[in-house]
């Protein structure tokens, strides 16, 4: 109560204090809801608000773009995350638009890593950016009817608005979901829809607005030609299309379509419970659900504002690192698939990730859906045993024997390979001030010269007790994205050994009673880790109830893949897919 | 020197193809199934590349490991048996993707509920093997199994588990879970004997207090 006190008064103080107020006056005020953070800016002010931010105060980072539907206010509302890449912690910036005519300014101009993400917002919200060079859907198909992240949207599936169902309980009458389709197909069209004669319109303007002037024309007669690489491709890990505009084999641009796997992991996220969705955020980055476990974990604790008992914040470093050797593991070995070394050095690679995952396995049931994290600690505690031996030693053994003796290996079997340093140097080049501009994330940005690494930058968990480097490369190319993934399985080993020379030996890891349904205090949220792919950012928004009113995932795949074009043009077709590769998306985590 | 990379390159693959030879030498013998061999050679110990000849070879599945629930009951010695469900409701509460439909019995006479599950169904094709129904169930009623391979030729009927596909009995939770099984036995036995000793304090103490009323009359 006294600190309330101290901390209400002065409150003409505060607002003279605070540089950003003062620097924009006028332009955006503190927002003051319960539980919430940062500013509210006026949509007209907001390119010059964030211009400012940038040039001025440093805020070169654009993290997080999203919007919530506020339907009680009629308003929706799009939040901006930023920050500075020399560390820090976040500016959240909010802009409130009416949700009948909601439009904006766009802030791609600014931070170009607004991209794919406004197209997100216009896909899911309807909110249209003024200026945007390109809006149109990104996640859901042309003819789709509606935007299904608005509250007074129903899927075709709907049942209740949260879960848990009452048809479940006590009455139990069962029936597949099938049944409960009240369209019989999965899809509403919109009114008056032709399906005989219904071309895809964003397709044609999609080619349409591919740059295909080449430079290749004086010493070759060479043709302008669009190229759909995909859907069904093999080098794009998963259902996804680059449409490339070629001119002979130049490439000169290219735009990812993405969507394919799009399962509406948001709305389904917002009908779940907290706790219900821990399992889903295994789904994302099917390859590193640890790390995605943890993202999740920390947003909402942050909110319910419980702490980890000592030794669950050691496992869940330990987990966590043992995923990021696991995931660069197979990263590396599909950019070699991708250069056509295929399948010989990807199995070297996942053997030693076969015995991380039987660590998982062991511990938490299950390979890659691990489920591990909870809030206020993790599941279970290591088992005695693992393949009859004590799991301790056999973790031991992996950080210590195994785990180095597998990366050397790949490092003696690739990186002086002169096919792999012929394909990879000088291409796909991402220079460090696009990379920020970006928002590129993870390997990625650190590969271009930014030492930027969450386990640094904004120590979560216990990261700031581990002595570990953050790696960089300078050159930016295939070739040093390649070796920064060797460099961080490095580090992440240094770590796992850190963290099993000094976890305690017993005690808590779990800080509360175990309770299936959590209710969690009102206000807004996000937590980021330093996933092995980049940046995993969860904003959550709970009204004090059961179910998060809105949980969004910054999906570092998806956001990777807005500087895809930029990196490929002037290079090669063939290139395109090994540039693709050293990004290392998950299409689980891209379409959500 | 150009070429020097890619030979080392096939240094490591020729490594790789001896390993393989050199640990079937090392573990002479343990070619063909038996759990041992399966765990030394896909263990830290083991080096070259081994498969296992799946389906007539298995590796074993580490105890947590979870997949489908099942319920459990009790064979008495009679022939009767005690399901230890109560249809409190909660695995289909926590269930995340609502896989899990239950139908509380209740007393014909009274219409008040009976502790026991007259159906229990659990959509196989939804359920996403999380474990929750089994962490969170407060009676120890449902457990994850180990039994991974239901393929099945139809999917409408088939992949609906009702009541009696999903009973198991104790002794074969006891078997795929045995630390598990005898960490919960003992909890239980434990919270019963702080039970049997609370009841008999408070026992003891109306005793005591109506023996001093008695005294005080
Ligand atoms: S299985 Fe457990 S949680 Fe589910 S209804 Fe029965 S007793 Fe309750
Ligand atoms: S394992 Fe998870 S998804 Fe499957 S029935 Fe249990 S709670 Fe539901």
């Amino acid at each position: 109560m006294a600190a309330q006190e101290i901390g209400a008064a002065p409150s003409e103080q505060t607002a003279v204090a605070d540089p950003i107020v003062s620097r924009f006056e006028g332009a955006l005020r503190p927002d003051e809801r319960k539980g919430y953070e940062g500013y509210i800016v006026a949509a007209e002010g907001l390119p010059e608000v964030a211009t400012g931010l940038r040039d001025e105060l440093g805020y070169d980072y654009l993290s997080s773009v999203t919007g919530v539907d506020y339907l009680d206010g009629g308003q929706l509302e799009v939040v901006y995350h930023a920050y500075q890449t020399s560390g820090g912690p976040a500016l959240n910036l909010k802009v409130q638009v009416d949700r009948e005519n909601p439009v904006l300014p766009s802030l791609v101009s600014v931070y170009p890593g607004a991209d794919f993400q406004e197209r997100e917002i216009f896909d899911m919200y309807g909110v249209r950016f003024e200026g945007h060079p390109n809006l149109r859907r990104i996640l859901m198909w042309d003819g789709f009817a509606g935007h299904p992240l608005r509250k007074d949207w129903r899927e075709a599936y709907y049942e209740e608005e949260n879960k848990p169902f009452d048809s479940r309980w006590p009455t139990g009458d069962v029936r597949r979901s099938e049944a409960a389709n009240r369209f019989g197909k999965n899809v509403i069209y919109p009114a008056g829809f032709d399906f005989e004669n219904w071309t895809p319109e964003s397709d044609e303007s999609l080619y349409a607005s591919l740059n295909k002037v080449g430079s290749n024309g004086k010493t070759l007669q060479t043709d302008s030609l669009v190229v759909n690489m995909g859907p069904q491709h093999p080098s794009t890990h998963g259902v996804f299309r680059m449409v490339v505009a070629l001119d002979g084999e130049t490439i000169t641009d290219l735009q990812p379509v993405m969507g394919y796997l799009h399962r509406s992991h948001e709305k389904i996220g917002e009908r779940n419970t907290f706790l219900q969705n821990m399992p889903y955020t295994d789904r994302l980055d099917y390859l590193s659900s640890m790390g995605n476990n943890l993202g999740y974990a920390l947003a909402v604790e942050k909110l319910m504002g419980v702490q980890v008992p000592e030794r669950a914040e050691y496992l869940r470093v330990l987990m966590a690192e043992l995923t990021r050797v696991s995931n660069h593991m197979w990263a590396i070995g599909f950019l070699l698939n991708d250069m056509g070394a295929f399948q010989t050095p990807a199995l070297y690679a996942i053997r030693a990730r076969e015995l991380i995952l039987d660590v998982f396995e062991a511990t938490a049931g299950s390979r890659m859906m691990c489920n591990y994290m909870r809030f206020g600690g993790v599941a279970r505690d290591l088992p005695e045993t693992l393949r009859d031996e004590n799991t301790l030693d056999f973790i031991s053994d992996l950080a210590h024997n195994r785990l180095p003796a597998a990366i050397d290996e790949l490092d003696r079997f690739l990186t002086g390979n002169e096919i792999v340093r012929a394909r990879c140097i000088g291409v796909g080049v991402l220079p460090a001030e696009k990379a920020i501009a970006y928002s590129a994330a993870g390997p990625l940005l650190r590969a271009s010269g930014v030492p930027y690494d969450l386990r640094r930058a904004e120590p979560y968990s216990i990261y700031d007790r581990l002595d570990f480097k953050v790696c960089t490369r300078s050159n930016g190319d295939v070739y040093d994205r390649y070796v920064i993934r060797i460099d961080e399985m490095r580090e992440s080993v240094k770590i796992c050994q850190q963290a099993l020379r000094d976890m305690p030996a017993k005690g808590e890891i779990f800080s509360r009673k175990p309770q299936y349904n959590v209710r969690v205090p009102e206000g807004e949220s996000y937590g980021r880790v330093e996933n092995p792919k980049g940046e995993l950012g969860y904003y959550v928004v709970s009204t004090g109830k059961t179910n998060p009113y809105r949980y969004h995932v910054r999906a570092p795949s998806f956001i990777n893949l807005t500087v895809l074009g930029e990196m490929c043009k002037g290079h090669k077709v063939a290139d395109a897919v090994v540039i693709l590769g050293s990004i290392d998306i998950v299409l689980g985590e891209v379409d959500r | 020197m150009y070429g020097t990379g890619m030979l080392r390159g096939m240094g490591v693959t020729i490594k790789h193809l001896v390993d393989a030879f050199v640990d079937d030498l090392r573990f002479l013998g343990q070619r063909y199934y038996n759990a041992g061999s399966l765990n030394a050679r896909q263990g830290t110990r083991g080096r070259g590349v081994f498969t296992v000849q799946y389906p007539e070879e298995k590796l074993p599945v580490p105890e947590r490991f979870r997949f489908i629930p099942f319920l459990l009951y009790e064979a008495n010695a009679d022939g009767s048996t005690d399901h230890r469900c109560t249809s409190c409701g909660i695995c289909a509460k926590v269930c995340p993707p609502q896989c899990i439909w239950i139908e509380r019995s209740s007393d014909p006479e009274t219409g008040r509920p009976i502790p026991t599950p007259t159906r229990f169904f659990i959509d196989i094709d939804i359920c996403m093997n999380c474990g929750y129904c089994a962490e969170y169930c407060p009676f120890d009623a449902i457990k994850m199994d180990h039994d991974y391979e239901l393929a099945s030729y139809e999917r409408i009927e088939a992949h609906i588990f009702d009541k009696d596909r999903l009973d198991k009995p104790v002794e074969y939770y006891a078997g795929i879970r045995p630390t598990e099984y005898v960490d919960e036995e003992n909890a239980r036995a434990e919270e019963d004997a702080k039970k049997a000793a609370r009841k008999a304090a408070a026992a003891k103490k109306k005793s005591v207090g109506a023996d001093s009323k008695a005294a005080a009359a």
